[in-house]
């Protein structure tokens, strides 16, 4: 146990990328070595397919594609310059960081710079918005998910009479019902998070409902001998049992209502604008292809920092003691 | 074998006062239509350790649930006071998320008890089954031999005056299940319990009891009694006495008779 608990902490030195050698408590270099081989330090695989794709990236550019039509792959340091350095100043930064404070604090306020046009500012402003968007459809979506699955699990019979609904939700392409969606309730904010609810509702329902009757029977055998209430039972026995699986869904839930999100913004421009808007803007004019380049790298990172920060609360929460990695 | 001759050697009345559990022509029918037991009928006094052995599916579990109160009976009576049974399962069923005290204290923390005073007795019980200093450390980071003793541990803190133990042991490795008979033997006589056992390892049954019951195949019924006549406390060596092999010959014997 200890050796389990010395190889996380070297682990997580490791990744905080502390300048001295990842070390456990005692210092042991075969702990360290196990460390590298877990998370690929001293191999240079990765790397290696990164500069390929790169050289293969150039390669297509120049040899493959007709000098009329090279617009629809610009090259990585076209991209690199047109979305993240061209015109970005430290103003333009603090702007960002002053629309989200005014955001998240009622009082706080922000003019924003009419004459501005840096591609990664709105990158930057797209993202927060859509962040906002994500994250509201998933707040909700997780409040409503764990309701109805704790209800569902009391009784049988509301769970038969619920369940085919909710796959029928789940079965509904969500891409059919987004213009529905505009036509009820507007093409703004909410609306995009209607769609961010609807497309991360079900994986979390559907898991939490198996985590909270996941207990085993013997657990369960040992609440009824000792007569506990329905209202016992479910904070002491199937709540915590319910934790791992309501983690893995929510990290599941989390990258759809990415998706959502953005297919929001795609539909729905009224308002500011989120990643979705300007993907769709961008989109309609092929000279500005790197900047939509630049757009999709933003919104996969937003994808990537999502999947990994509720893989990082889980293990949180339930890694001491769960044997399920979320 | 005549079951029912044997039945009615077997309620011959005990000297000791009132039993901690009587079984009295119990039957149970499963709503399906299975016979799972039919006139089962035996005592546990206070002081003695009554194992049962039998086939699997003879319904041995079954005489376990409907002793808790967690079946009923469909035939027959089961007498026993339910305020205060403990009930070791075939597996530890801790709660994953809790540590090894917050496991301890749950029984109690069910009834009510205050914080205070359940911490004090999990913390005794923990030291009677030598698990002190692991108070703190998660069910998965423990051996399958510790889980069934924080298991033990958890229906100890309310000291009760029967214990009921259904194939507690079957999934440990043999040199830990014979430490986990020699254990909750120990604790037996410490705390002075009565015990209702049930395995199908004939040495655990007679190194464990002072009672070995058999129990036909489906629908179960006592078919056989066994007195265990060795004397406390019983060395590990017993399992290599001669007396113990003979008796556990004719235990195999008639376990075989009920299987045939």
């Amino acid at each position: 146990m200890t050796d389990l608990r010395d190889v996380d902490a070297g682990a997580s030195n490791a990744l905080a990328g502390a300048p001295t050698l990842p070390r456990s408590a005692d210092g042991a270099p075969v702990l360290v070595a196990r460390n590298a081989k877990r998370f690929g330090f001293g191999s240079f695989g990765p790397l290696v397919v990164l500069v390929s794709i790169i050289g293969l990236w150039y390669a297509t550019h120049y040899l493959v594609i007709d000098e009329g039509r090279r617009f629809i792959l610009p090259l990585p340091h076209v991209i690199l310059n047109r979305g993240f350095i061209e015109g970005v100043t430290f103003g333009g930064l603090l702007d960002v960081g002053q629309k989200m404070l005014s955001d998240l604090v009622p009082f706080a306020e922000f003019e924003p710079d009419a004459d501005r046009d840096v591609v990664l500012i709105d990158g930057l402003l797209g993202l927060w918005m859509t962040v906002k968007v994500s994250f509201v459809g998933l707040m909700l979506a997780a409040f409503f998910a764990v309701v109805g699955a704790m209800v569902m699990s009391q009784s049988r019979m509301v769970e038969k009479a619920f369940f085919p609904y909710l796959v029928i939700i789940q079965a509904v392409p969500v891409l059919a019902i987004v213009p529905l969606i505009g036509v009820v309730f507007g093409f703004g904010f909410s609306s995009q998070v209607i769609v961010c609810v609807i497309i991360s509702f079900f994986p979390i329902a559907a898991n939490t409902l198996f985590g909270l009757k996941s207990a085993e029977r013997g657990l369960q055998d040992l609440f009824a001998l000792h007569n506990a209430s329905r209202w016992t039972r479910m904070r002491k026995l199937q709540i915590p049992a319910a934790l791992p699986a309501f983690f893995t869904s929510m990290r599941i839930a989390a990258g759809l209502s990415v998706i959502g999100a953005i297919v929001g913004g795609y539909f729905f421009a009224r308002g500011e604008k989120g990643l979705g808007s300007l993907l769709k803007a961008y989109a309609s004019r092929p000279s500005d292809t790197p900047e939509l380049f630049a757009t999709v790298f933003l919104s996969s990172m937003l994808g990537i920092i999502v999947f990994l920060f509720f893989g990082w609360l889980g293990n949180r929460f339930i890694g001491k003691w769960s044997d399920q990695t979320v | 074998m005549e079951p029912v001759q044997e039945l009615i050697d077997l309620t011959e009345p005990k000297a000791t006062g009132s039993p901690a559990l009587v079984f009295d022509g119990v039957g149970k029918t499963f709503p399906d239509g299975t016979e799972a037991l039919r006139g089962v009928t035996f005592d546990v006094n206070p002081g003695e350790f009554v194992t049962v052995v039998g086939p699997s599916g003879c319904g041995k579990s079954t005489l376990l649930r409907l002793a808790s109160g967690l079946d009923e009976v469909t035939a027959g009576r089961c007498d026993v006071d339910r305020s205060n049974i403990g009930y070791v399962f075939q597996d530890a069923t801790l709660l994953p998320s809790r540590t090894v005290i917050g496991n301890v204290e749950l029984i109690a923390e069910l009834h009510g008890d205050s914080k205070a005073e359940r911490r004090a007795r999990s913390a005794e019980a923990i030291t009677k089954v030598g698990l002190a200093g692991f108070e703190n450390h998660y069910p998965k980071q423990l051996s399958g031999g510790m889980r069934m003793r924080a298991s033990l541990a958890r229906s100890l803190v309310m000291s009760p005056p029967i214990f009921l133990f259904d194939e507690p042991f079957g999934a440990l490795d043999e040199i830990t299940r014979e430490l986990m008979n020699e254990e909750t033997l120990r604790l037996f006589k410490e705390e002075g319990f009565a015990g209702l056992f049930i395995t199908h390892s004939i040495t655990e049954a007679v190194f464990m009891s002072t009672k070995v019951l058999v129990m036909s195949g489906r629908p179960g019924t006592i078919v056989d009694s066994f007195d265990v006549p060795f004397d406390h406390p019983r060395s590990p060596e017993m399992r290599f006495d001669p007396a113990f092999a003979e008796l556990s010959g004719r235990v195999s014997h008639s376990l075989r008779g009920a299987h045939a």
